[in-house]
């Protein structure tokens, strides 16, 4: 399992990165998604991989062993909502920037136009 | 018992944050109570630091410890989440609340009016800020950092217009993959260390075993290039001048703190968690922080002098600060620590007079660019009651403009350049003081005091010779008005800086007391373990 993970981990790493130094605004925006992919998961293999273990414990005393680490999960969970809610902020920026500037280049000029 | 003043801690959090919900659901017709409601938000937050500083301090009552804990919902330390306030993050909350306050009441003059939810924002910044500066855990952290940039997207986009589009585009692009970085960071420290509370952190890592050092390291330096980014390091700082530009003016005043932030959390990790006494992850950092701060500064220095527009001199003079605090924080030292926490205020409130300054000054000089500035807004919906509404400008003219313009710039010229007697002097002489304290001055210090004087010429030139050109040259048109609202906030800054000077002395003081602290580590242990003791007595 762990090199299922690390493998797609690596691939979403390095499609993210190729995308994010395209020149179009769009394709920034994929890759930064791509990449926030890639972290959450490795977020997720930093508390260990372990499969059928809940990771909310009981009132009662009971082995730790049996369940995962919590705290990955939680730290995952709010990282998502805030890779979202960012990328959505560029996502606008990004309509704004196409409108004042009308090219989806990211430097706002295509490389001919100087 | 608790009393209230320890409930004083978390009020730089949930004020702003309160206040900006509250005005999050009037729309712009209400204008001037939204502007009460801020500016009284700002002067609160004013108050509220020097308490902390007072407190943190033992001002309040002797005897007490100088750190101060407070757990989030009484949830016990290394399980919860803390805030500490500690003499560093009192004096940074005072900064921030200074530089806020004068910012914003700049803003009312004019700028606060050229688009939606100013005020909101800003605010949001000042929570994200206080937030960044108060908290005990790394994640804790990253929330809080990402609550500041969400702000200042929108900040550097206020006003709107193509050349802050593009370059808001750059910044918010940069930041998002920074903060990628920073939870790449964050987590591959819990990997090894098993816990994100910073004190819980300080006691863990000097145990940690030899083979899991290199992994740790790793988490902490990519963690690390995170901060730098936002401080400004080179070479990844070529966003910063730019986007500084574009910002409107009281944004990128407000801005001055923000490369702070990254400092301040270089120098809280590397001394809580890197310091003296943490086994063999012990100052691994160091180096890059010297040889990359001496680059930044090299960079900066270079841009200063070949740079034209103001805007973009003070930009690179926020790199050159940068640099030489990072390199004075790799350089390491009690002596050093105070001295550098001494420029690190004094320039922070230089810069951010200069970017209020600069303002007045180029419109003089150009007014019809400064027309041109106020652009169609982009999103209709959202500009109801802004720029529809023609306003006069707020608050009573004054005469002799460029002579009150005049001296002001000379004043922040001074500041910046270095030169005695103001606090820029001394606070450059302390750091030189610092490094010729050592009985053999190693190569580097050599390197970082003649960097300091080097750079301190060439602002000195930048700026004679933006003011001789923005100023003395004599423009075809009347000198255009200088309205009240700007000039006193940037007096407040000015006078700070002179406080500043005068006050030397027991501010030294209790800089040296902040380094200290920041050396021995066991305060800040010590506090979050007896709060949490305390908390799980509660009930």
């Amino acid at each position: 399992m762990e090199a299922v993970l690390a493998i797609a981990i690596g691939t979403l790493t390095a499609s993210g990165l190729w995308l994010l130094f395209r020149p179009r605004t769009f394709q920034v925006v994929l890759g930064l998604a791509l990449l926030s992919y890639a972290v959450n998961l490795f977020i997720l293999a930093a508390g260990r991989l372990r499969t059928n273990a809940p990771p909310i414990v009981g009132k009662d005393m009971v082995d730790p062993s049996l369940y995962v680490d919590p705290v990955p999960q939680a730290l995952v969970l709010t990282a998502i909502v805030i890779s979202f809610a960012t990328t959505a902020l560029l996502l606008v920026v990004l309509l704004a920037a196409r409108g004042l500037t009308g090219t989806d280049h990211v430097d706002g000029e295509e490389e001919g136009d100087q | 018992m608790i009393s209230w003043i320890d409930h004083l801690v978390i009020a730089p959090i949930i004020l702003p944050l309160l206040a900006s919900a509250v005005m999050l659901s009037f729309d712009e017709r209400r204008r001037t109570w939204k502007r009460v409601l801020s500016f009284g938000t700002t002067a609160g937050l004013v108050a509220i630091a020097a308490l902390l500083v007072c407190q943190a301090d033992g001002g309040l009552d002797p005897g007490e410890e100088a750190a101060r804990a407070y757990l989030l919902g009484n949830w016990s330390a290394p399980y919860g989440i803390v805030l500490v306030a500690d003499r560093l993050s009192a004096l940074m909350l005072l900064l921030t609340s200074m530089l806020g306050f004068t910012a914003l009441f700049y803003s009312l003059a004019r700028w606060d009016r050229s688009g939606p939810r100013f005020h909101v924002l800003f605010l949001l910044l000042l929570a994200g800020l206080n937030g960044a500066f108060l908290t005990g855990d790394i994640f804790n952290l990253f929330v809080f950092f990402e609550v500041l940039l969400a702000a200042s997207y929108g900040l550097v986009l206020h006003g709107s217009g193509e050349e802050r589009t593009k370059a808001s585009l750059h910044y918010i692009t940069i930041n998002i993959a920074t903060s990628l970085l920073f939870l790449l960071g964050v987590a591959m420290i819990y990997a090894v260390a098993g816990t994100l509370n910073m004190a819980e952190l300080a006691v863990r890592i000097p145990s940690i075993p030899q083979s899991d050092l290199m992994l740790l390291e790793s988490g902490a330096a990519i963690l690390g290039v995170a901060f730098l980014v936002k401080s400004g390091i080179w070479p990844l700082s070529f966003w910063l001048p730019r986007t500084y530009a574009a910002a409107a003016a009281p944004v990128s005043a407000i801005f001055a703190i923000m490369t702070k932030v990254g400092v301040y959390v270089v120098l809280r990790l590397s001394a809580l968690l890197f310091g003296d006494g943490s086994g063999g992850a012990a100052g691994f950092a160091d180096q890059w922080l010297i040889w990359s701060g001496f680059a930044t500064m090299v960079f900066g220095m270079f841009g200063i002098l070949a740079t034209r527009t103001l805007t973009r001199v003070a930009g690179h003079y926020v790199l050159v600060s940068s640099g030489t605090l990072l390199a004075a924080v790799g350089i390491g030292g009690q002596a050093l620590m105070a001295a550098l926490l001494f420029y690190l205020v004094s320039s922070t409130l230089a810069v951010g007079a200069l970017y209020l300054i600069r303002e007045p000054v180029e419109r003089n000089a150009d007014e019809e660019d400064f027309i041109a500035g106020i652009v169609e807004p982009v999103f209709d919906d959202e500009y109801v009651g802004t720029t529809m509404q023609p306003e006069n400008e707020v608050g009573v003219v004054i005469p002799g403009t460029i002579a009150i313009l005049g001296g002001g710039f000379i004043f922040c010229t001074l500041l910046l350049a270095g030169l005695p007697p103001l606090s820029g002097f001394i606070a450059k002489f302390a750091i030189i003081d610092a490094l010729f304290a050592e009985r053999v001055i190693p190569p580097v210090a050599w390197i970082l005091i003649i960097l300091i004087i080097l750079s301190g010429l060439a602002t000195l030139v930048a700026l004679t010779r933006a003011g001789i050109d923005l100023l003395w040259t004599p423009a075809p048109d009347a000198p255009s008005r200088l309205s009240v609202i700007e000039v006193v906030p940037i007096g407040v800054l000015l006078s700070a800086c002179l406080g500043l000077m005068i006050a030397a002395g027991p501010l030294l003081r209790y800089m040296e007391a902040t380094a200290a602290s920041l050396q021995d580590r066991n305060g800040y242990i010590e506090a979050v373990r007896r709060a949490s003791i305390a908390g799980e007595a509660l009930p």
